[in-house]
Formats: structure tokens, C-alpha cells, sequence
């Protein structure tokens, strides 16, 4: 779609909208939000590059195909799970929290750990179904 | 007449009123591009109304509900219409 506007404006909204993920993701443990909007958010921000710039440009700035995140995202929250077993033989899924909380983040456990997982999946498989079904219409 | 009552007695019908009417051009609507923008403004109703919502329970978290739901409403004119003008272009 060739409109002037539309790319501008993507070029501003991209990284505002991935920060804002993140800030989604981060709020997430006790307040709305999580891991599963973060996620969508931070698609939306790259489907919205790809309707302004082509999906060809936006395939070539994330480097790596989207598919690959799903695995890695799987794996961060299945050692998420398996942590609190190893460290101290409490059940799997357990949360385990860091003392102290550290600024800007707050409270650090295994808990963030499975919610970035699950963020890093939802990006992996909205953009590939959305990047396949526009590539085939 | 405080803000409360301002916001139940007025807006909220405003609101509601305005919502029915919108509903009603998107079901009458002759042309599929009438359909989308009655789509946006709906969704643009409905983010009053959370807006709203979060005033009268004093809950500031649901303006981010508000905010995601723009964002989605927005992404979703832009491919509506993409795909109105490549159909065009098609024909």
C-alpha cells in the first residue's frame, strides 16, 4: 500500500508499541496484563510494518524466520518450570522470587521467565499464521 | 450536579444512543467500505465507554484495555482497507 502517512507513522509506532509490550509484559504478575497480550501487542507493531513497508522488508529486518521463536520461547518456560525442581526439589511450576526487588523491573522469579516464554511464542505463532495467510492472498 | 451524574445522565446516553445508531448503518450499510468505517466507530463508542468505566470505578488499568483496543481497531481499518483496494484492483 503506497500512503506516505501510513509509513511514517509505522516507522514511530513500531518501537513504541514493542516498548509498551515489554511494559505489558512486565506489569503483567499482579495487575492486567501478561505475557499472552504483550505478545500481541509486539505482533501487531510488526503486522503494521508489514501492511506500510511490504512484508518482504519486515521478513528482512526481523532476520530470522518467526517460526524459530516458538521453540526457544517453549524452552525458556519448560526450564522456567523445571528451576524450582533442581534448586531446592520443591514441585514443577513452583515459584522461586529473587529477595530483594530490583528497580525499574520489580520482583524478579521464574514466574517472569514462563512469561517471557509465553510472550516469545505468541509472537512466533501470530506472525507466522498472519505472514502465510497475506503471503497467500 | 457532579461529574458522576454528569457522566451517567449524559454521556452514558449519548454514548448508548449513538452506538444503536452506528449499529444500525453498519447493518444497513449499502457499500462494504460504509461497513467499515461504521466497524471503527463502534469501536470507537465502546472505548468511551471503557474510558468511562474506569472513571466512575476509579480503576486507571482499564485506560490500557481502551488503549489496545484502539490499536486493534486501527490495525484492522488499515487491512480492511488494503484488501478494499487490492479487490478494486482486481476487478
Amino acid at each position: 500500500m503506497k500512503s506516505v502517512i501510513l509509513k511514517t507513522a509505522s516507522t514511530y509506532l513500531l518501537p513504541l508499541l514493542l516498548l509498551f509490550s515489554v511494559f505489558v509484559l512486565l506489569r503483567g504478575h499482579y495487575l492486567p496484563g501478561g505475557g499472552f497480550i504483550g505478545g500481541l501487542v509486539a505482533s501487531i507493531a510488526f503486522v503494521l510494518h508489514a501492511f506500510a513497508n511490504g512484508l518482504q522488508n519486515t521478513r528482512f529486518m526481523l532476520r530470522i524466520h518467526p517460526g524459530f521463536l516458538i521453540p526457544i520461547g517453549l524452552s525458556l518456560a519448560l526450564i522456567a518450570g523445571i528451576a524450582p525442581m533442581l534448586i531446592d526439589g520443591s514441585p514443577f511450576l513452583t515459584g522461586l522470587w529473587f529477595p530483594n526487588p530490583i528497580p525499574v523491573i520489580g520482583m524478579i522469579g521464574s514466574a517472569l521467565f514462563f512469561d517471557i516464554g509465553v510472550f516469545l511464542v505468541v509472537i512466533g505463532v501470530s506472525l507466522t499464521i498472519i505472514f502465510t495467510i497475506s503471503e497467500s492472498a | 450536579m457532579t461529574i458522576y451524574e454528569f457522566l451517567y445522565y449524559i454521556i452514558m446516553p449519548i454514548l448508548s444512543l449513538s452506538g444503536v445508531l452506528v449499529f444500525v448503518r453498519f447493518v444497513l450499510g449499502p457499500s462494504l467500505s460504509d461497513r467499515v468505517i461504521a466497524l471503527d466507530l463502534l469501536i470507537t463508542i465502546g472505548i468511551g465507554i471503557i474510558a468511562i468505566y474506569s472513571i466512575v470505578n476509579n480503576m486507571p488499568t482499564f485506560l490500557d484495555i481502551a488503549m489496545i483496543l484502539a490499536l486493534i481497531a486501527f490495525l484492522g481499518t488499515v487491512a480492511f482497507s488494503y484488501y478494499l483496494e487490492k479487490r478494486d484492483k482486481n476487478e
